[in-house]
């Protein structure tokens, strides 16, 4: 699904190659500025609701999206901007859903991280952590009767979400089942306020993975290259037929939960820590380093990002609103199954 | 003359439905090569291989799972090894099935099986009736078959169904309930059967209880009353026509539910037929549940907690005094 990016498989190491890394810094900074995008309309009271940013996760995320194919499936958290636009999500349908337009993908009736489109393999979340997990292996597993094979399923959690049961149910299905499934747990140190040492007891997340008898992946979640080269390496395995793949990345959100929420609970040390350092600038700085890019591609890929974001919320705030009289108020596809209740 | 029970009608239904449609499966705990606890999959793992799948002891991911297989345009039907246990995986039925198509306009044509209702001696978790938490939620269909021929039709239609199904087997129906013969056809999904035609009171029920309550009325009109009973067949929709057009015949309503007393399915039948056909009452209508407690262990205990054929024909006669 990639749009604007082409999808190499490098073979060699993620830095001796620019498409793959600068495709995915592209894709980080859309996510960032798109973000922020929400972030002021949230504060000037034009969305209803939550919003809720990816900042600070944004090179796992955009790892992921680079990482896998049009025809792979993902189901998304609510910090995977990067993810989603990699993945071929459009920056109007992101608008559309936020600001609850009816010609959005969920018209409405959901709205800002829930959304995706299920028949292109992209899910849209619920909010219930872990659930989504089974929901891929099901596609996967689907696929597989049919006689597919090549294809991988990637789930995004959060640290806070495997203390879920429907995490364990899930990866033991997956394992249980061999199914291709990558899952991505970026452990950004807080479920919503709760610190890792009140959410688990082990020393390392990935340790689990051998508990479920499939491969676990670590890694330093805000490094890019790192990232790309294992994800990149995870999801490889996985469609090679090698089972579920757990990814665990440390990291640190650099926002509140959500836009209402100013995380006075993280603490200055993990703030000051190398976990802190901000994704995009690290990105940014190797790019330039390596002499892939230079400051000036960087402001204008920058430039258009805004106006592309600007136009799509421009755009948007013109087109119409759910109409409660047009609604059409039955929840089944069954329609002489509906029952009135008028 | 050879017979079919209830059970063998459910597990004809699945092998109908898998040899029919290549889309459908079956996944559940037990469910292959053993044919599952009831054994209402016996045979079909080695009849259709690859498509009869054990499940690990995980309801939740056993129905997330069909819901992605959903979403790739497969129909899989889900056995839980007893109702009771699909509270494990409530979550992905009332909030990932059923909210699916109405967010995302893709449909979600799962089955979840549920063997339900009490048994002698099961206790209160192998006895539970969940069908009126299911109705609650938009997005469900919610079947109660009470005949042989009814658990095979509409099992057939619930894995035809473009929506998540809720299919409510009753258990103590499985062994003991027989037909000669499995039918050719059936009632649409969503209308009630009269189950026996009568005058003086209308009985509304639904799976094991239409049996309790046929006996109850045989029993009555030995004392010379003609009761009528409607077999919901399907709790959600509820066909609410059929029921007020029987109390428009009768005058006088009793709802039987085996399940528990707090709202719930009889609850519903009251409050439509009071809102939509208040000036068809003659007497005030009346409801006739579960005792409000886990289901009992021990037989004394569990024929009194329910309703019976006894139980229903005394709270027939009460209403018929009025």
């Amino acid at each position: 699904m990639l749009q604007s990016a082409t999808h190499p498989h490098a073979k060699s190491p993620i830095g001796a190659a620019p498409d793959l890394p600068l495709a995915a810094y592209r894709f980080m900074l859309r996510a960032r500025l798109l973000d922020d995008k929400f972030a002021a309309l949230y504060r000037a009271g034009k969305i209803h609701g939550g919003v809720f940013l990816g900042r600070g996760q944004e090179a796992l995320s955009a790892a992921i999206g680079v990482s896998i194919q049009e025809t792979d499936v993902f189901a998304p958290l609510i910090r995977d901007a990067a993810g989603r636009l990699a993945f071929g999500e459009t920056i109007v349908d992101a608008v559309r859903t936020y600001l609850g337009s009816a010609l959005g993908p969920m018209r409405g009736r959901d709205g800002n991280v829930h959304r995706g489109r299920p028949q292109a393999g992209y899910l849209p979340m619920i909010s219930h952590l872990g659930a989504m997990v089974s929901v891929v292996n099901g596609v996967l597993f689907a696929r597989r009767m049919k006689g597919s094979s090549g294809m991988v399923g990637v789930a995004c959690l959060g640290e806070g979400a495997t203390s879920t049961g429907s995490f364990h149910e899930a990866l033991n299905q997956a394992a249980v089942e061999k199914l291709p499934l990558v899952l991505v747990v970026a452990n950004n140190q807080y479920a919503y306020s709760t610190p890792n040492d009140r959410q688990f007891a082990c020393a390392d997340l990935s340790a689990k993975a051998a508990g479920y008898g499939i491969e676990a992946h670590p890694v330093v979640g805000n490094d890019l290259s790192a990232c790309l080269e294992v994800v990149g390496r995870a999801v490889g395995r996985a469609r090679a037929g090698h089972g579920p793949q757990l990814i665990v990345a440390s990291l640190l959100r650099l926002c509140g939960h959500g836009e209402h929420d100013d995380a006075g609970y993280i603490v200055p040390e993990l703030k000051n820590s190398p976990l802190g350092r901000d994704c995009l600038k690290l990105a940014e700085k190797f790019l330039l380093a390596k002499h892939f890019t230079n400051t000036a591609q960087i402001a204008a890929w920058r430039g258009e990002a805004i106006r592309e974001i600007e136009d799509a919320v421009a755009q948007v705030q013109r087109e119409p609103t759910p109409d409660p009289f047009t609604e059409d108020w039955s929840a089944l596809a069954t329609e002489h199954l509906v029952e009135g209740y008028e | 003359m050879s017979s079919i029970t209830y059970l063998e009608a459910i597990r004809e239904a699945q092998a109908h439905a898998l040899r029919d449609d290549p889309r459908v499966f079956i996944y559940g705990q037990d469910v292959g090569a053993f044919g599952g606890a009831f054994k209402a999959t016996k045979n079909l793992a080695k009849e259709f291989p690859g498509r009869v799948l054990d499940s690990p002891i995980s309801e939740d991911a056993m129905v997330g799972l069909a819901v992605g297989a959903a979403i790739e345009g497969m129909r899989p039907i889900i056995e839980m090894q007893f109702a009771d246990f699909s509270t494990v995986g409530f979550n992905q039925i009332v909030n990932q099935a059923s909210t699916l198509f109405w967010r995302t306009k893709v449909s979600c044509p799962i089955t979840v099986r549920l063997p339900f209702g009490g048994t002698s001696g099961s206790g209160p978790f192998h006895s539970q009736c969940l069908e009126a938490i299911y109705a609650h939620y938009p997005g469900l269909v919610v079947l109660t078959p009470a005949t042989v021929e009814d658990a095979y039709s509409m099992l057939l239609s619930a894995v035809a169904i473009n929506d998540p199904v809720i299919f409510c087997e009753h258990k103590l129906l499985y062994y003991h309930l027989k037909a000669e013969k499995l039918p050719s056809e059936a009632l649409p999904i969503g209308k009630a059967r009269i189950a026996r035609e009568g005058r003086d009171l209308t009985v509304v029920t639904y799976s094991a209880m239409v049996h309790e309550a046929l006996v109850a009325a045989t029993e009555l009109a030995t004392e010379g009353w003609e009761i009528e009973i409607v077999d919901l067949r399907s709790v959600k929709p509820l066909d609410t026509d059929t029921i007020v057009a029987s109390v428009a015949r009768t005058g006088r309503l009793l709802c039987v539910g085996e399940a528990w007393p707090w709202g719930g399915v009889t609850a519903e039948v009251i409050a439509r037929v009071t809102s939509e056909g208040y000036g068809l009452l003659d007497a005030p209508p009346q409801r006739l549940n579960a005792k409000d407690t886990p289901v009992p262990y021990h037989p004394n205990l569990w024929a009194a907690h329910r309703p019976t054929a006894h139980s229903i024909a005394a709270a027939a006669r009460n209403l018929l005094r009025q």
